[in-house]
């Protein structure tokens, strides 16, 4: 059982990395048009990055279920 | 650099030493008040004494005192306004049981002093990739951060020695990395919790001699909290406390509501030889506890080893990812 904690935290780590890679590639340089207000930019990044952080516990969740289930019933 | 590292070894001596020698007082202390509480992993009526959250108050307060003398900075003066009021907030719900909900909104207002200095760099920094500039995301992160990292730290106070012994090693990982990234000052702040975690582990290891209480596991939290958004390191900071997320994240998804733990199932039984077990119980959260008993027994001592090793490795993955945070990769 140790073994898969070790295994979870490892994942973890490498979904950390993945996602700051999609934050800073992908989120961080959206822009709109001139014409278009600052604030309505900031909110479609607030909304992407929520967006991930629900896809991150989502696939945490499955890890976690895949993982543990036979040892632990929920 | 010689001011640095002189500055580095008085305040470090005076966390450590300053906590090392108060805290017998205040066992006697609080022994001769009757502040006890049961220790509930122990055969027989065996009373602890809490909150040794005065004591590690104390510690870390005149340290980082110290360290403003030495460095004038806002950013130590908000690590020092942060964990007075995480101590506080603490301190209220070891005198009297508050809800699930008081804990997060009011650690929620102990990140007023890193607003109000202005004690922030509203980039978040990522390995390989770079840093994202997210101004008004970044001021809910930092609302966000005290009332996550002072909750974590208070959910894994689970076992003899177990958050301050965590403590110990997030923090000195995070030290590590900030000396790495070459931000002395917060570096030096952090070797301030890290000593003073470790001179209160020799009282609270396995078997216990005082119980942190709120005020010092909340405290623990946003002091560990304050440094990684002062010293611009929350990702590596994360990273470094991962067994204490996955005991928050395997509890949260297991009762999918925030409540008080008082007022939950233990995920854990007892064994006729006082080991912890699984609980049979249906409905208990699954807690990091619950999955290291889930196959067989341990005994509190072999689970709080257990945790401290998974604290030591996430703790040399957080030290990795502060190498990693000078490479780019695109």
């Amino acid at each position: 059982m140790t073994m898969k904690i070790y295994g979870f935290i490892f994942v973890m780590w490498i979904l950390i990395l993945t996602g700051g890679g999609i934050v800073v590639e992908l989120v961080g340089p959206i822009s709109f048009s001139e014409d278009i207000e600052p604030i309505i930019t900031s909110g479609v990044k607030v909304f992407l990055a929520l967006f991930l952080i629900f896809i991150w516990v989502f696939t945490l969740t499955k890890i976690k279920n895949w993982i543990f289930k036979s040892q632990v019933k929920s | 650099m010689e001011e640095k590292i002189i500055a580095a070894i008085i305040v470090s001596a005076i966390a450590f030493v300053s906590i090392y020698a108060f805290t017998p007082i205040l066992i006697k202390f609080l022994e001769k008040r009757n502040l006890t509480v049961k220790d509930a992993n122990k055969k027989g009526n065996v009373m602890i004494p809490r909150p040794g959250g005065i004591s590690i108050l104390i510690g870390i307060v005149a340290s980082e005192i110290t360290l403003y003398f030495f460095f004038p900075i806002s950013e130590i003066l908000a690590i020092i306004l942060t964990s007075i009021l995480g101590f506080s907030v603490g301190i209220i719900d070891d005198k009297k049981t508050m809800g699930g909900w008081f804990k997060p909104v009011a650690l929620a207002f102990c990140a007023a002093p890193i607003l109000l200095l202005g004690a922030y760099d509203s980039n978040l920094d990522f390995p390989l990739f770079g840093s994202v500039k997210i101004p008004s995301l970044y001021l809910a992160l930092i609302v966000f951060m005290i009332p996550i990292t002072g909750n974590t730290f208070n959910s894994i106070d689970v076992l003899n020695g177990v958050v301050s012994g965590f403590t110990t090693i997030a923090s000195f990982a995070l030290a590590i990395s900030l000396f790495i990234l070459q931000n002395y000052e917060i570096g030096i702040a952090c070797l301030c919790l890290a000593f003073a975690s470790l001179a209160f582990y020799k009282y609270h290891k396995f078997p216990s001699r005082i119980f942190p209480g709120d005020s010092g596991a909340v405290m623990f939290g946003a002091t560990y909290g304050v440094i990684a958004i002062v010293g611009e390191v929350e990702v590596i900071a994360a990273i470094a406390i991962l067994p204490a997320i996955i005991n928050s994240f395997l509890f949260l998804s297991s009762v999918k509501r925030i409540v008080e733990h008082r007022e939950i199932k233990n995920p854990t039984s007892h064994t006729d030889d006082f080991k912890l077990k699984s609980t049979d119980e249906n409905y208990a959260p699954i807690s990091l506890v619950r999955l290291l008993v889930a196959k067989k027994p341990l005994s509190e001592k072999q689970i709080c080893n257990e945790i401290l090793k998974l604290t030591t490795f996430s703790g040399v993955l957080a030290i990795i990812t502060a190498f990693m945070m000078g490479a780019k990769i695109l």
